[in-house]
């Protein structure tokens, strides 16, 4: 499409465990144009949030970036000093989290929460910070604005709270938006508005979007692109279309299979069986191969490389390179 | 210039610096609220403050007299209230019209409300007298100790790594002394103005504080809301001083107000040991000591002195019971 907004290679993201440091994100690769929607998806614990956090050098110790090379509008983040680093936090990506009941300073009110973010990045005086706060908790839907800005966190409800995070977030106009579950704590009704404003907000300014989920469901409904991730690696890329409609990898169909919605209608929704391998405990092979209905000979022994297969959809997989090459 | 003109302007000031705060505190509902709620819970107890508050003030502010009107010496409001000469040679009872030993008529007889002591001095003067260096020692103490703890506690919990062990070491080195031997030898060494008795006590109370601080900021550092504002780009010093800092407010309000009457007491202790700071109730207890001993027992010095003593400390502790109730998450939760 246009401009790349986020480019990320070889991410490697590694924490110290009982046999030296393992890597939790492990070559991730990742992409997204302007006015783009991908989303990351994958079980807890498989390395998502932390992806996340590594786009802006925000792995928390022990942890730390291995390898890789990540660019978000242009620059690289990877190489720049910490002031640059501290500007393009919120001006190139802005992060929002999932609890919206702790990710509000609970002695401020939320105006000035905004405020401080608008002034971080821009030089303008308190009453006009305060009117462009006011408008932006007017542009992700709080009702009344004016009075809303001057309440503390504990007075707003789940919903709003999460607005008024979006709203901080939106507070420097970034170029892109990482969003690491910003549903998962609010209850449905609230969810589809949320994604409803998301939806809105990257239409108007042409932000792009990385959404961090478990929920095919949202993914559904909110991404273009999709990439789902496993025990610290991408396993299926492509188009939504794609991904959710004709999922070639073993653990995405599975994922698809036990969501209700998605699934074909009759059949029995079936889960996984077993959890996602703790870090640092990962099978050789296929990471996914103790787990996998279709596991054969090569998977326990050689990591399956990326398959290419149609429309830029690839799959890491044994079973699908056979399919391809027959 | 006098020193009664610094100690004038340093009461004006405190009183600027105690007003702007309290206007800031108002403009916060949270602070508000919280102050409506104390006056509701302990009226009586922050009565009691407030006038031990306003006898100390009393006592701060002092003048001398023009030419020829009068003693020579700067004289406080307070001793304003009684004449000028209000003394007698020895000891007298309690509204007694002659002394004690000896049964010569008195000065001023009747008027002792509660008794001279050995020197003549009136026991309720000394007694009101007391309360400035009580509140002189609570407070200045405080703010000696307590931005001490902040700075240790919070740089040590929130940059962690090589400033954390050499900070906690230095809390446990502190911790393993005996205090009181300590505070001695930092007095010793100071030596035995009130300033430099606030500041022993200062150096030393410090610790369990920063200890506190160092936890909560532990805790705090973790929290979504300082990655979330370390993800919109927020230095490390302004997410410290605003969103670290902040949080630990209600801890700051508990603890002074629970230090304090800690640390009037601990100055009784010094007091006893000879290290107190002139006029204190330590001291007037201290001297009193002696006289326990005389036949008929002179029992007013000691009577007053701990009565204003257990006075302070009985409403300071009652507000700051109130105070931590109102302030504590975790029983603020189960009022709302």
């Amino acid at each position: 499409m246009s401009e790349r907004v986020l480019e990320a290679e070889g991410l490697v993201v590694t924490f110290p465990g009982d046999a030296g440091r393992t890597a939790v994100v492990d070559h991730v690769d990742l992409a997204i144009d302007a006015g783009e929607a991908l989303a990351l998806v994958g079980e807890s614990g498989c390395g998502k949030s932390m992806t996340a956090l590594s786009l802006l050098r925000l792995v928390p110790k022990p942890g730390r970036i291995e390898a890789g090379h990540i660019e978000i509008a242009g620059q690289d983040v990877l190489a720049l000093p910490i002031p640059a680093l501290r500007s393009l936090r919120g001006r190139g990506a802005a992060m929002i989290f999932q609890e919206p009941m702790t990710s509000l300073n609970p002695v401020l009110t939320v105006g000035a929460q905004v405020v401080e973010a608008i002034r971080l990045h821009e030089r303008v005086g308190a009453g006009e910070a305060r009117r462009r706060a006011a408008n932006l908790f007017a542009r992700v839907g709080i009702p009344d604005p004016d009075a809303r800005i001057d309440a503390y966190p504990h007075q707003l409800s789940g919903g709003m709270k999460q607005r008024a995070m979006i709203a901080i977030a939106l507070a420097a106009r970034p170029k892109l938006l990482i969003a690491d579950e910003p549903t998962t704590a609010l209850d449905v009704t609230i969810q589809a508005q949320i994604l409803d404003l998301l939806r809105d907000l990257r239409h108007d300014s042409g932000m792009a979007l990385l959404l961090i989920t478990h929920d095919l469901g949202i993914v559904n409904e909110v991404a273009d692109r999709v990439a789902v991730m496993y025990a610290g690696q991408l396993v299926e890329t492509g188009s939504r279309e794609l991904v959710l409609g004709a999922a070639r990898h073993p653990y995405t169909q599975g994922l698809l299979r036990s969501i209700p919605a998605l699934a074909p209608r009759g059949a029995r929704l079936t889960e996984i069986p077993g959890s996602v391998p703790s870090a640092g405990a990962w099978p050789s092979g296929c990471r996914f191969h103790p787990r996998c209905p279709r596991a054969f000979e090569p998977c326990p022994r050689i990591d399956p490389g990326w398959t290419e297969l149609r429309a830029g959809q690839r799959a890491r997989c044994h079973a699908v390179a056979n399919e391809e090459a027959s | 210039m006098p020193l009664h003109v610094w100690v004038n302007g340093a009461v004006a000031l405190f009183a600027l610096g105690a007003a702007v705060v309290a206007w800031r505190l108002r403009q916060s509902a949270l602070w508000r609220e919280a102050g409506r709620e104390l006056w509701h819970r302990r009226p009586l107890a922050l009565a009691f403050v407030a006038l031990y508050g306003a006898v100390a003030l009393c006592d701060a502010i002092s003048w001398t007299d023009a030419e020829g009107t009068g003693v020579r010496a700067p004289r406080s409001l307070l001793e304003r209230a009684f004449p000028a000469d209000f003394h007698e040679a020895s000891y007298s009872a309690p509204l007694a019209s002659v002394e004690f030993y000896g049964g010569q008529p008195l000065h001023h007889p009747g008027a002792h409300w509660l008794g001279t002591d050995i020197l003549g001095r009136d026991v309720l003067l000394q007694a009101l007298r007391g309360a400035r260096v009580a509140l002189l020692v609570g407070g200045l103490t405080s703010l000696i100790a307590i931005p001490l703890a902040l700075l240790f506690g919070v740089a040590a919990g929130y940059r962690g790594g090589w400033l954390d062990d050499v900070v906690l070491f230095l809390i446990s080195v502190l911790f393993a002394m005996p205090g009181l031997l300590l505070l001695i030898a930092l007095i010793m060494a100071l030596g035995r103005g009130p300033v430099q008795v606030c500041v022993a006590l200062g150096v030393t109370g410090w610790v369990s504080f920063a200890r506190l601080a160092r936890g909560e900021t532990l805790k705090l550092r973790e929290l979504d809301y300082v990655q979330a504002a370390r993800a919109l780009g927020v230095s490390e010093l302004r997410i410290v001083v605003r969103h670290v800092v902040p949080n630990l407010m209600h801890l700051v309000v508990i603890t002074f107000v629970l230090m304090f009457s800690g640390l009037v007491l601990t100055e009784a202790v010094l007091a006893w040991l000879g290290l107190g700071i002139d006029g204190s109730w330590g001291q007037m207890i201290d001297r009193a000591r002696d006289e326990l001993s005389r036949d008929p027992i002179i029992w007013w010095n000691l009577a007053a002195a701990s009565a204003a003593l257990f006075g302070l400390i009985l409403a300071v502790n009652l507000v700051g019971d109130a105070v931590r109730d109102i302030l504590d998450p975790r029983t603020l939760r189960e009022r709302t």
